[in-house]
């Protein structure tokens, strides 16, 4: 019987307030690997990084070492990434194409989907008393080209899982003029000693940029302006975001800020990038949207740039910015240390910069050399070393408590652009994959 | 000042915190670059750890000098150990020098350890030389890495 039954973990997670320890005690976190990421709907890659038969890569579910691989023209499978033998991981490298993944310790191999296929010294073991191959992840599914999966035999499908924030993904894929994204342009794999759930209650919070990167507002402010069309510096698209975030607060409480019963949140228009906003005239952008016309027509063109949803959260592994073509996962390690994959996405048939846009804003915004991330990881670290402190027990979540709005979609909205209402579902989740 | 002298004086500027006199070095069309992958031959369509013009580099300067930049201040202490010098190549106005780098970095109660092959182009100027384009491949550049918050 565990030491966190649902009423204890009831008075951890309050409804505008949460107990420290669900940051800093790692029996917590122990119980948050098995619950947790044992039940989500995990977000593992996309589909473009496994294109032909034969295709992987490697990740982590929570501490579930896997094999993203597709087996067969139309099924990508997950294979949990160690031998039944004893016990090496059967594939140590990042990504690959192989017919077999055969173990380094006594040869052990085993096909695309799995199945041990070869044993060396076989006449050693009784029949019919080897293991029929790798664990497969019991649920894989996509949605729009995204891979999913979960530890988890039951629990919800992946649409209802996903439920309005479908939108976002949705959003994600109807921008790209060919209809279809592509994970490209490299990786950033940037770590930090903080628990996981920072970083995902960082990326809706309105309240925080004009501190936590009040540095890097004030070196775009003072950064050559955006060039006009011709004269434009390839950095351009990361200044007009730094200036974005020193935006004035009643921007930031005019924002649309929604929440989901699973958990994930979505941010609304707050942005005025030339390059992202349909009618300010930017050539690039006029070149991108006409190629969206010849595909869709200038109606279903129109509709589906006019859609301003920028952050969203996947809870409880994934946020991504469909506008400026990133995804983010987070890997957590430890209660006090987690690691983040950035992604880029090249939308298929949209001009060349639009590509090389996102590469400048992810190395300028994202990347682990960037002058905006390493405030936030800074600030990570420090909310750890406070959390770890005994002398008060509770952090706050209470901004906008008791004024979220019901939407006809199921999902709440925030009364303002601040409101923690993200953090709260985050925890309301949360509380309900781990008492049960 | 012959490559070897310049290339120390280049790192001392770095860890004695003198980075206003550091950016001096750079030619105004200079470019610094950490890239993300091995062997990496472009810079605009693969991500970079860092990937300045001489604009950006100003800025990042610049910002590292906020009194509210909570990564850089206050600055890490550094040093910055430059070895096995090497002109690659040489012509009227530049030269090219590959050099390793090892750099041991303390901030927040912690030490970090890095090491980077570089490579510069230098244009002489006077009787020294001006860095037209900096290039420090780190070993890890793939690997898991805490944010980057020092100059290289």
């Amino acid at each position: 019987m565990s030491a966190f039954g649902p009423e204890r973990l009831a008075m951890l997670v309050q409804p505008d307030r949460v107990h420290r320890s669900v940051y800093a005690d790692p029996a917590i976190f122990d119980l948050e690997m098995e619950r947790v990421f044992g039940r989500a709907w995990l977000a593992l890659g996309h589909e473009s990084q496994v294109k032909n038969v034969g295709d992987y890569f490697t990740t982590r579910m929570g501490r579930e070492p896997v094999i993203v691989i597709r087996k067969s023209e139309d099924q990508v499978g997950v294979l949990i990434n160690r031998c039944m033998h004893r016990g090496s991981i059967v594939c140590a490298e990042g990504r690959g194409n192989t017919e077999r993944f055969v173990c380094p310790y006594h040869g052990w191999s085993y096909d695309r989907a799995g199945v041990l296929r070869a044993v060396p010294f076989q006449s050693g073991y009784e029949k019919g008393r080897l293991p029929a191959g790798l664990k497969a992840v019991p649920r894989v599914k996509s949605y729009r080209g995204f891979i999913f999966a979960s530890l988890a035999r039951h629990g919800d499908d992946l649409e209802t899982f996903l439920g309005p924030a479908r939108a976002s993904l949705d959003d994600f894929v109807d921008r790209a003029p060919g209809g279809e994204l592509e994970v490209a342009g490299g990786v950033f794999k940037h770590a930090y000693n903080g628990n996981w759930k920072l970083m995902l209650e960082n990326h809706l919070d309105g309240a925080h940029p004009a501190w936590v990167h009040a540095s890097s507002v004030a070196a775009a402010r003072n950064a050559p302006e955006p060039g006009k069309p011709g004269e434009e510096h390839y950095y351009d698209i990361a200044v007009r975001q730094m200036r974005q975030n020193g935006a004035p607060d009643a921007v930031w409480e005019a924002i649309g800020m929604w929440a989901t019963a699973h958990g994930h949140g979505y941010m609304g228009d707050y942005h005025d990038d030339s390059r992202l906003v349909v009618g300010m005239g930017n050539p690039v952008f006029e070149q991108y949207r006409q190629k969206l016309v010849e595909k869709h027509g200038p109606q279903k063109a129109d509709r589906i740039l006019r859609v301003t949803l920028w952050n969203t959260i996947l809870y409880p592994n994934c946020s991504f910015m469909s506008q400026f073509r990133q995804l983010r996962i987070i890997h957590p390690i430890a209660v006090d240390r987690s690691v983040v994959y950035t992604y880029s996405f090249r939308m298929k048939n949209a001009p060349p910069q639009m590509f090389r846009d996102t590469i400048a804003f992810s190395n300028v915004v994202n990347g682990t050399g960037s002058w905006v991330l390493t405030d936030d990881l800074e600030v990570y670290e420090r909310i750890q070393k406070g959390f770890s402190s005994g002398a008060v027990d509770w952090a706050y979540i209470g901004r906008g408590y008791g004024r979220d709005l019901k939407e006809p979609n199921g999902s709440s909205r925030g009364a303002t652009g601040t409101s923690e209402i993200f953090v709260r579902a985050q925890f309301a989740a949360w509380l309900r994959y781990m008492s049960q | 000042m012959n490559v070897e002298q310049f290339l120390y004086h280049e790192a001392r500027l770095l860890d004695t915190g003198q980075l206003e006199a550091w950016l001096d070095l750079f030619t105004d069309d200079a470019t610094y670059w950490l890239p993300l992958e091995r062997a990496q031959a472009d810079p605009f369509e693969t991500s970079s750890i860092i990937h300045d013009d001489r604009t950006l580099l100003e800025l990042r300067v610049k910002q590292a000098r906020h009194p509210r930049a909570h990564a850089r201040q206050p600055l890490a202490r550094t040093v910055h150990q430059v070895g096995n010098v090497m002109v690659l190549s040489e012509n009227a106005s530049e030269i090219t020098v590959a050099s390793t780098l090892n750099l041991v970095e303390f901030r927040n109660e912690r030490q970090r350890h890095y090491g980077a092959l570089v490579e510069h182009r230098l244009r002489r100027a006077r009787d020294s030389y001006r860095i037209a384009h900096k290039r420090v491949d780190l070993v890890n550049s793939e690997g898991e890495l805490d944010g980057i918050a020092i100059l290289f």
